[in-house]
């Protein structure tokens, strides 16, 4: 098993009530942004992957959101750039570089001067971004996925196709490429796909032979995914197993069950992950496709009164922002602890709860997402790295071999066989999950 | 009387199958909808549906009419409506557009004058204000866009008429539809053409109105001005404490202003 950790790098500075009032992180104005204090959190977190690399985890992982004090990290590559140097054996996994918003032959050089740089240490992973991704980098949705194949099957072969050559596409034209730069792995960076339960996602994945990474996804509904994926994968003339899966989870650790309770409010500063941003952002018209806007359509409406149900921010809003602190801090909180979207205890509590979803799962990458947001501290992140690392990764290890889940580094992702009886096996135990 | 009658007819044009809405009798009046798609048959079109034959094409890939893969511009959809008008025997048509509609509408007239009789902007898209900006359609709830899309909705007769009323899922649909095949036309640059401005020095013996609200937050009225000087001969009406949709928020005035260019 490949054990590697996250965090969004959020602008820690950032006032909870701009964010409550807005409904979203996405949208708040940068005069809150200070370079200075945002320069020292940049700095805060490669210490923290420095870390991490010296307690034994076996990667770090950045992601990249645009115009967000939710993640800083809108350049992504660069900083991925600093870590290739800094660090020593870690894999550094980018989950994902949005390729419609990127210029791809841009693209194709930066990843592989990571890959150079860091030895053959780079994780690739293609997402097509968020809904506001397009809108902060001005990209039209409606052509998103149509941008994401093309600008894919375009770096596959910057990486493969001896130059100079020209490319004529229909969204991206090159006159002479022959990037100075190309991936050490080969044929191409080990690579996953973050995904948030995205069926077209999990078959491109398993088509491609890439791992799949399920972003902190619903328990139910991710194992759906790994069953298409697998599905898919026996189409395609293989078996899935742990090595094409990757799950992320929420996880603070602290020396009592109180207190990582208390941290773990972090996680919901502003409203957390759920108030990324407004629906009218993240599903700008076109983005999704036909049968996606027809599946939210309806997802959205309430079938008794027609009604909708969900909606974004409209301009008479008004929000109270101490009763929304409220409803953070103790109903959102608590549904995510209950649905295990966050774990919180001493390394002992925690571990009952990782063994569920290693049982049930069986992900052969396992991300832990560390405590951040508003006013977590550089010592409680780094105490509860350090009991995590100390008290956690090794009896994780442990089960990963009793369990036998090997990461994508120890067995090929699609170089399993299927059964001689040409039906594939199981890829998760949804009885797991029950008990 | 109102003519309250109306049918939605499809017909196979310029290689693609095209749904249009049909009343009244008359002389053929077009009616381009805007970037929402059609708002429905209203009191304006009932009323002009009595001298009038009133067709509303429903625009390719807003919903109804399927998509035309190689129009990639709105100057590439008044192309598509100018074969439609000649298939179908409609050249010679009065014309009037709404917003997005009066953008295809004013691009036909840059492109072919003479396949029009008369033209009719309703605070028409397609030239870049000069003070101000177009508002941009993909940053709000549609609700929220179609609410600051009058002066008040409150003194508005039919603000709740628009587009059926409630927000059903398969409205929610059409307007995702709509707003998608919008953003694959104008994205960038946002709802106008540089050269328009420029290409409509074409147009000169079309008897054109311009219809516009001094109050419209969704295309600023200081656009009037630039389309009134780049068209010869246009006659700007403004209409006072008025928003974006004169033809709901007035519409007596927005009538008797149609009706006479109509004669």
């Amino acid at each position: 098993m490949h054990i590697t950790t996250f965090t969004e790098r959020p602008y820690a500075h950032i006032p909870e009530e701009e964010v409550i009032k807005n409904s979203s992180f996405f949208g708040v104005s940068n005069k809150f942004l200070d370079p200075v204090k945002g320069g020292a959190l940049f700095n805060r977190y490669f210490d923290e992957k420095l870390y991490a690399e010296e307690i034994g985890f076996d990667g770090v992982m950045l992601n990249e959101h645009h115009a967000n004090p939710f993640t800083m990290g809108g350049v992504m590559d660069v900083e991925a750039s600093i870590l290739a140097r800094i660090t020593s054996k870690v894999k550094i996994a980018l989950m994902g570089n949005p390729l419609p918003v990127a210029d791809p032959l841009r693209l194709a050089e930066e990843l592989a001067t990571i890959d150079m740089i860091s030895g053959g240490r780079l994780v690739t992973g293609w997402v097509r971004g968020a809904g506001c991704e397009q809108l902060a980098n001005n990209i039209n949705p409606t052509y998103n996925r149509e941008r994401f194949d093309e600008a894919h099957d375009f770096i596959m072969q910057a990486w493969s196709k001896d130059g100079p050559w020209r490319y004529e596409g229909k969204h991206y034209e090159y006159r002479h490429v022959n990037p100075w730069v190309k991936p050490i792995q080969k044929p191409i960076p080990e690579t996953w796909i973050p995904s948030l339960v995205s069926p077209e996602t999990a078959e491109f994945a398993a088509r491609n032979r890439y791992s799949y990474f399920a972003l902190a996804t619903f328990l139910a509904p991710t194992m759906e995914m790994w069953n298409l994926y697998a599905d898919t994968a026996a189409k395609e003339g293989y078996q899935a197993g742990p090595e094409c899966f990757g799950y992320l989870q929420k996880i603070v650790c602290a020396d009592t069950d109180e207190e990582a309770y208390e941290l773990g409010k972090n996680y919901v500063y502003g409203g957390g992950q759920p108030a990324f941003a407004r629906p009218e952002w993240m599903f700008p018209a076109g983005y999704n496709s036909k049968a996606a806007t027809k599946r939210m359509a309806y997802a959205l409406t309430d079938p008794e009164t027609n009604e909708a149900v969900v909606s974004g921010k409209d301009a008479s809003e008004e929000i109270n922002v101490p009763e929304m602190k409220k409803y953070n801090t103790e109903v959102l909180y608590e549904n995510l602890i209950r649905n295990r979207q966050i774990i919180t205890g001493t390394p002992e509590t925690c571990l009952v709860k990782i063994r569920n979803i290693m049982e049930t799962l069986r992900p052969g990458i396992f991300a832990v997402w560390h405590i951040e947001g508003g006013p977590t501290t550089h010592e409680e992140s780094m105490k509860s790295m350090k009991l995590l690392g100390e008290n956690v990764l090794p009896q994780m290890r442990e089960w990963a071999r009793e369990l036998d889940l090997p990461g994508p580094g120890e067995v090929k992702p699609g170089s399993r066989k299927l059964p001689a009886n040409g039906k594939r096996d199981p890829v998760c135990d949804e009885s797991a999950l029950a008990a | 009387m109102a003519t309250n009658e109306w049918t939605t007819k499809t017909i196979t044009a310029a290689g693609s199958e095209l749904a249009f809405t049909e009343g009244g009798s008359g002389k053929p009046l077009l009616v381009f909808s805007e970037e929402l798609g059609d708002p429905g048959w209203l009191k304006w079109k009932q009323e002009l549906a009595l001298t009038r034959t009133v067709i509303t094409p429903q625009h390719p890939g807003f919903g109804v009419s399927p998509r035309i893969a190689w129009a990639l511009t709105i100057g590439d959809l008044g192309n598509y409506y100018a074969q439609v008008m000649v298939e179908q025997g409609w050249v010679g048509a009065d014309v009037i557009g709404f917003s997005l509609g009066g953008w295809i509408a004013a691009e036909m007239a840059a492109q072919n004058p003479a396949q029009f009789s008369s033209l009719t902007l309703v605070a028409p898209m397609g030239i870049k204000p000069p003070s101000g900006e177009i508002c941009d359609i993909y940053y709000y709830l549609t609700s929220d866009y179609i609410g600051r899309s009058v002066s008040n909705a409150e003194t508005t007769p039919e603000f709740a008429d628009l587009f059926g009323g409630e927000v059903t899922p398969e409205q929610f649909e059409g307007f995702q539809d709509a707003t998608a095949e919008s953003a694959r036309f104008a994205w960038q640059p946002y709802m106008n053409n540089p050269a328009l401005s420029q290409r409509l020095g074409l147009v000169k013996d079309l008897p054109t109105k311009i219809l516009w609200g001094d109050e419209d937050k969704i295309v600023p009225f200081s656009t009037a001005d630039v389309y009134q000087k780049s068209i010869a001969g246009s006659k700007l009406v403004t209409f006072q404490a008025c928003g974006h949709r004169p033809e709901i928020e007035q519409t007596d005035k927005f009538l008797a202003e149609v009706n006479a260019i109509l004669s």
